[in-house]
This record gives C-alpha cells, structure tokens and sequence, in this order.
C-alpha cells in the first residue's frame, strides 16, 4: 500500500519535471507575441487554480471570493513599490503574506458557515472588499494605479517588450504553487484537509482540529493568490477594481481547478490550458463584434464540461483512473 | 434629517426591500426544494426584463398587462432549465455541489451572451407603463408609482407563493423537501415536483423582473448585481424559508436605504452585507433557517 502511494508520488514529480520542462521550452518555438501572452496569462492561471485548489480542492471549501486574496496582493506589491519604492521582487512575498493574514482574517468567522452559507460568505466578503476599493481614494479609488515604466529590470520585474522574462516569472510562480500542492498532498495537512472534505463529523473525531485545518488551507490559498495577483499586477502595468477585484474574477481562478478536476495536483493545470485559451481566443476572435457570441460559447463550455466530466477533465487521462481507482 | 426624511428613505426601502424579497423567493424555494443554489437566478431576472421589452416593443401592449405572459415564459424556461440541465446535474456521481454550482453559473454566462446577441450590450428602459412617472404624495412622503405597483405585486406574488403551499401541490413539495426518496414510496413523482419547483421558483423571479423593468434600465448586467442581494436574502432569511426572505428582503431594502441617506450611496451595499456578515455570526444558518 504505501510502496505504491509513495511510486505514485515519484511519477508525479517525474511528470511534473518533465511539463516543467516542456513549458520552459515552449518560447523557443513560438516566436510570436500574441501566443506568447497567451501562454503566460494560461500559466498565470494554472498557477492561481492550483492555490484555489489548496482550499477548494483539498480542503473542500468553495470559495467564490478569491478575487480578493489577488486584488490585495496586486495593489500591495504595487503601492510599495509607487509609494516606497520597494521593488516587485520583495513586494511579491509583502503581497503574498498580506493576502494570507487577510484570508486568515476573513477565514476566522466564515468557517463557522458551512456549504452554501460559506459559499455566499465568500461572495458578499469579495463583493465588500471591491466596493472599498473602488471608494477608497488613497489606493486610487475607481480610477486604478498605473505603474511607471522604469527600464528593464528583473528586481522590478519590468522589461519593455519582451515576453520570455515573464514566461519564466509565471512558470516559476505555477512551478511553486504545484511543489506546495504536491508536498501538502503527501503532509500531515493533505490528509486532515481531505478528511475534513469527506466528512467533517468523522474527521473531528479522529482528533482533526477542523477550525486549524481549515484556516491553514485559506492562508495558504489565499497567500499564493496573492503573489499571482502581484505578478499579473507587473506584468500589466496599471491595475483598477475591475480589473483585479470584481466578482468574475473569483470565477475565473475557480473555473480551471473546477473543470480541470478538483483535490488534483494535475486538474488546475488542464483547466487552464483548455479553458484559458478557449475563452481568450474566442474573445479576441468573437467578442469584438460585441454581441455576446464569446460568453456563449464560454458558458456553453462550461455547463457541458462539468455535465460530461463531473470528476473533471484530468479523468480523460486513462492512466490517472487507473492510479486513482483503488483508491476511490 | 427631519421625520418626513426619514419617513422616506423607510418608505423607500420598503418598497424596494419587497421586490428583494420575491427575487429571493424564488432562489429560496428552489434551495429549499433540492439543495441546488442557482447561480443563474439574477440571470433568469434579466430575461425577464428583456421579454417585457421584447413584447412591449413588438406588440406595444402595456407592460403591465405583459406580466402573465412573462411568467408564463419564465415557468416554461424554468422547467426546460430543470429538465436540459439540473435533473442531469443531481445525478451526477463525483463532485455533486460542484457541478450544480458551475453548471448554473455557466448557464448564467450563457444567458448573458444570448441577450447582449440579441439586443446588444447597451442600456434598454421601458418606458410604455401607464404609471410611467406618476408619483403619489402621502403626507410628504413622495412615492413613485412604478415602484408602488412593483412591490404591491411582489406582495400579491409572494402571498401567492405561500398559498401553493397550502395546496396539495404545496404539500407534495413539502414532503419532497423533507425526503426525497421516501415520496417516491407514497406515489409522488419527485421529477415531477422538481420541475415545477423549477418553474414556480423562475416565474416568482420574472415577475418581479417585469415589475423592476418599469423603473430600471434594461442591461447584460443587470441580473449580476441583483444576484448578489438576492443570495445575501437568502442566506440571511436562511435557506428554504419563505417568511425568512420576506423579512430579509424587507431588512435589506431598508439597511440599503438608510446607508445611501445617512453614509454614502456608492457604499449602500457594504452597509447590506456588512449586516448580513454580522447577522450570520450569531446565526450561522439564518434567521429563520433550519436546513
């Protein structure tokens, strides 16, 4: 039994290297820009859904408030570095333990709710988180912040035209996130988080401490998101409520754990790479026109993958059913 | 802030705090029903207003007389949604609230693409009301009509809703929300009552998505921001409770108003959900639930 956990494990981390790999070479047969900024936004987003996972995947708990834990982390990484002049570099991490205190912060009284309860909680503590924003003048209220461009500098993340810097800065971030997914999966928290998941009732009176557990997934979560959100911050230069913390958004960092297949190490990584592309190709192609054919197509998407693969898409993969299986 | 003021800022919150409460109804019966928030509700809200446009622009019939027609739409789409996608839904094996989240919520992308294909993304109004900016003076409390008529019908629709409960009908939903497997056992055809559930829970949101479109504009958006009151409703009022959405309706209308007249109208939300958080520190499940 454990020799064949612990085998799996080894050929998960042996596939991970060898996608790491993969993808780190990508740029040298694309040279084009617009499929690069795809890739980078589609690994951004890997990178996101898989510390959404963290949460909603292993630990079960549907947060559809992430939208938060990014927008924080973007404008924290950014007022640093406009206000202090701290560079991104540091102002990431700033980013990412800031947004952990605030998911604790938030996580301390919704995880008395449970299920739906907790599902709204995290809607309407994103929804408020938003509103502030958008009001509050010293962080540039509706109008946003625009970064200033200052040279070429991996210290301030900045590079003019570029895009390779960035494919690897967001590699390393999706890199990161999955290390931390794979290494908990196998920890102490990885199992308590699935027992809390399965049933919370059994879980506790097998001496899990359920509050703990779960304050420890949103930290976790929301602190990764958080370093996402500083980087997306950097690599778009200027960032306002809507365009890190409006309520979509928490949606779309779900979505690819969701459809890719949730408490999976590999199911935030296929989400992203079908859903990402899907919905920005069809934007840039559809949505021009204005008439809405590009949200159909999308929510058509979504509604016929989580019919067809409940247990995500990451099932279409034989060999993971049948690793899975005498596990299930 | 003189008495009259404040008088009309309540009045004001009321009315609106009634058509809250309807939009919550039907959210809170589905839930009550099958345990499945629909995260397309807000959007369904949305269709109707633009079927009351649709119909009004066509036929030029007043859209008040249009309100039968549009329920009657929204219970038939109601049941086709049940039918076409959550009867599939509920008998999925893995990841069961998963799935009925995101599949609801693709649905209400969807819904949002097909009405901004077919009317464009700009703002419609529907101005073809005989109460079209009429207003009644009671006391110095102004009162727009449309948004009497609006919470009046509310109230007629919500009353409504609480009468089917009574019925036989009503009390075949009741039981199926108690156990859904032992109705099967006594002749109750639990699809069946699903798909109605479905269909009263749409037709209860397009009413008042007819009666808000006499005095709000018409949007792709539209339906996303009253989703979100409508899910602090219910989850105030407490899942499945009819008189808990009434009554959490009627709070929010209120607490919405007074935060705009006393604090800052951009912020008449945070005071909303500011409450809610608040409220649902001493009762995790509700004010009046029990699921």
């Amino acid at each position: 039994m454990e020799n064949s956990i612990l085998r799996r494990r080894r050929h998960e981390l042996i596939i991970g290297g060898i996608v790491l790999a993969g993808l780190a070479l990508l740029p040298v047969p694309i040279k084009d820009v617009y499929t690069q900024n795809l890739i980078i936004i589609t690994v951004l987003f890997a990178g996101l859904a898989q510390a959404w996972n963290i949460l909603g995947g292993y630990c079960g708990q549907i947060s559809l408030g992430h939208a938060l834990y990014f927008g924080i982390g973007s404008y924290v990484s950014t007022l640093l570095y406009l206000r202090l002049g701290i560079p991104p570099t540091l102002g990431l991490f700033a980013a990412g333990i800031v947004s952990g205190l605030v998911a604790l912060l938030i996580g301390w009284p919704c995880f008395r709710l449970s299920g739906h309860y907790y599902a709204i909680a995290t809607v309407v503590v994103g929804e408020i988180g938003y509103l502030l924003f958008l009001n509050w003048d010293f962080v540039g209220g509706a109008t946003g912040v625009f970064i200033p461009f200052h040279g070429e500098s991996w210290a301030q993340l900045q590079f003019k035209t570029a895009k390779l810097p960035y494919h690897f800065v967001v590699l390393g971030f999706a890199a990161a996130t999955w290390l931390a997914a794979f290494w908990l999966e196998g920890s102490r928290w990885g199992f308590a988080w699935r027992a809390v998941k399965d049933d919370v009732v059994a879980a506790r009176s097998l001496g899990v401490n359920i509050f703990a557990s779960k304050m420890a997934a949103a930290a976790l979560s929301g602190g990764f998101t958080g370093i996402g959100g500083a980087l997306y911050a950097q690599y778009v230069g200027y960032i306002d409520p809507d365009s890190v913390l409006a309520g979509h958004f928490s949606i779309l960092i779900a979505l690819p754990a969701v459809l890719g297949g949730v408490g999976n190490l590999w199911g935030p990584l296929i989400g992203a790479a079908v859903l990402i592309p899907a919905s920005e190709l069809s934007r840039s192609y559809l949505g021009g026109s204005g008439r809405g054919v590009d949200l159909m197509l999308y929510g058509g998407l979504i509604v016929l993958v989580a019919l067809a693969r409940p247990q995500g898409l990451v099932s279409l993969f034989s060999w993971q059913r049948k690793q899975n299986a005498p596990a299930a | 802030m003189s008495a009259a003021d404040l008088l009309q800022v309540a009045a004001g919150g009321l009315l609106m705090g009634l058509v809250y409460a309807l939009v919550a109804a039907g959210l809170s019966l589905i839930f009550g029903l099958m345990d499945v928030v629909n995260f397309a509700h807000g959007e369904l809200m949305m269709l109707a207003m633009y079927a009351v446009f649709a119909l009004w622009q066509v036929s030029g019939t007043d859209p008040l007389l249009l309100l039968p027609v549009v329920a009657v739409l929204l219970f038939g789409t109601g049941i086709a949604i049940y039918q076409g996608l959550i009867a599939r839904a509920l008998s999925v094996q893995f990841n069961r609230g998963m799935v009925q989240i995101f599949v609801t919520f693709g649905l209400a992308i969807f819904i949002r693409g097909a009405c901004q294909f077919v009317w464009g993304g700009d703002f419609k109004s529907v101005t073809g009301h005989w109460l079209a900016g009429r207003t009644l003076e009671l006391g110095g409390v102004f009162l727009p009509l449309p948004q009497m008529a609006a919470s009046a019908v509310c109230l007629v629709a919500f009353a409504g809703l609480l009468a089917i409960g009574r019925t036989e009908f009503g009390r075949a939903l009741e039981a199926t929300r108690e156990d859904r497997d032992a109705v099967a056992l006594i002749g109750i055809d639990r699809n069946r009552i699903f798909a109605l559930g479905w269909g009263l829970g749409a037709a209860a949101v397009g009413v008042a998505g007819v009666m808000l479109a006499g005095f709000y504009y018409v949007g792709p958006n539209v339906g996303a921001s009253f989703a979100v009151i409508a899910y602090v409703t219910v989850a105030l009022g407490g899942f499945g409770s009819m008189l808990g959405a009434l009554v959490a309706g009627i709070l929010i209308g209120e607490v919405e108003a007074f935060t705009a007249a006393l604090w800052e109208p951009s912020l008449k939300q945070v005071g909303v959900f500011a409450v809610y958080l608040a409220v649902l520190m001493f009762r995790p499940r509700g004010l009046f639930g029990r699921l």
